[in-house]
């Protein structure tokens, strides 16, 4: 459609202690994807997908930690390495627009067009999202 | 029992989810149905008010744009009453009948304090509302043309349906002669929409205008709507006629609300047939 929307407000789900109530955060996550969609006039969608990738979040760490177990209260971010944080932040940022864009456009016509829409502002989420990491994130 | 409480127990995290992401999908469906998204919309008071902050400060930039499309304006009033007066200067004497006089629509201003064009369903919110008589279902146009259609009324806020929305449908017709079709968005390009169901004995030429054919009690007839930019013929029929609007709807500032005030003796009328 010629414009890209970075949706940079899931930094939160990136900034949310690990170590913390984990009912908690799908609720806030949930409240905050709503708050969204009250402005934006998008129904549930960014709902929806915001806690989606609420919950997939401690999976994903794990596969890409590749441990089963860690340890929660000295988990950093900051401490994974460049690529690890990267396919961190993608792969989650990636699934919440592929929801976000599937229940805007809401019809089978759309695939390539959702398809296209959610890579491309997927890559400038990311990009954003990373440097609001590297800027606010205290280093210990 | 006890298995099915230690069930929940054990899956309390992926039921809350569960449960939180029907609530979400639901909406999200409920709002993609014509008239239902009641709750999640931007016609409420907090997002309507944060909404109009917001553009208090940024209208003062649009002003001068603002001018020149109100003398626009002017210019094309003008013009429709020197062609009126032409006609009436060949009639000896008018005398105007307060009896056979009678106001058919009145016309509402209102300012825009959101609007979308990016996405596929697009809304706009107005700062007028209940308040200020606007209720569901009015048209609401600029000097340039038509931009959508209200469908949420909160007593300050209205959400307006706009044109660039794909449940839009507005009866529309040529200029030149009076077949008439249907004016959609096919949710691509927000400067051009899709004329519909156009009969193939109506003759169209690339540059024809369209404006509203008033077959509804929305939009009287005669509002602008856009010119043919694009049109192809397959099996004897028009495949696609691509409308060029007057309109640019990624700048609206202030809008017209129409009210019909004959609408509801149309509805009483029309619903006796059925």
């Amino acid at each position: 459609m010629g414009y890209i929307n970075p949706l940079v407000y899931i930094l939160f789900i990136f900034l949310y202690p690990i170590n913390k109530e984990k009912g908690l955060l799908l609720i806030i996550s949930f409240l905050l994807g709503l708050s969204i969609d009250f402005f934006s006039n998008s129904g549930g969608s960014n709902a929806a997908a915001t806690l989606l990738i609420a919950y997939l979040r401690l999976p994903i760490l794990h596969i890409i930690q590749n441990k089963t177990e860690f340890d929660y209260l000295l988990f950093d971010i900051k401490k994974l390495n460049f690529l690890q944080i990267l396919v961190y932040i993608f792969s989650l940022t990636i699934i919440h627009h592929i929801i976000v864009f599937t229940l805007e456009y809401y019809k089978l016509q759309g695939v390539t067009q959702i398809a296209l829409s959610s890579f491309l502002t997927s890559l400038l989420t990311t990009l954003l999202i990373g440097f609001s990491i590297a800027l606010f994130v205290k280093n210990k | 029992m006890q298995q099915i409480i230690s069930f929940l127990i054990k899956n309390k995290y992926f039921l809350l989810f569960l449960f939180l992401e029907i609530i979400a999908i639901s909406l999200t469906i409920q709002s993609h149905s014509y008239h239902k998204s009641k709750f999640v919309n931007s016609a409420n008071l907090i997002t309507g008010s944060i909404y109009s902050n917001f553009n208090s400060v940024g209208n003062y930039f649009h002003l001068k744009e603002y001018n020149a499309q109100l003398a626009e304006e002017n210019v094309r009033l003008k013009n429709i009453i020197a062609k009126n007066n032409n006609q009436e200067s060949s009639k000896p004497f008018t005398k105007l009948d307060s009896l056979i006089y009678q106001q058919k629509y009145t016309f509402i201003s209102a300012k825009v304090s959101r609007n979308d064009y990016t996405k596929s369903n697009n809304f706009l919110t107005l700062d007028r509302g209940r308040n200020d008589s606007i209720q569901e279902e009015l048209g609401v146009i600029t000097s340039r043309g038509i931009v959508g259609v209200t469908t949420n009324v909160s007593s300050k806020y209205t959400r307006v349906m706009s044109v660039l929305n794909e449940n839009s449908r507005i009866n529309a017709r040529l200029i030149n002669n009076t077949h008439f079709g249907t004016i959609t968005w096919d949710g691509k390009d927000y400067n051009t929409l899709q004329f519909e169901d156009l009969p193939r004995q109506a003759n169209i030429k690339l540059g024809d205008t369209i404006i509203t054919g008033g077959k509804s009690t929305i939009f009287p007839e005669g509002i602008l709507i856009g010119t043919i930019n694009k049109f192809e013929i397959e099996d004897n029929k028009y495949k696609i006629i691509n409308v060029y609007l007057f309109n640019d709807m990624s700048a609206i500032g202030h809008v017209n609300v129409i009210i019909n005030l004959d609408k509801q003796e149309i509805r009483a009328l029309e619903n006796n047939n059925e």
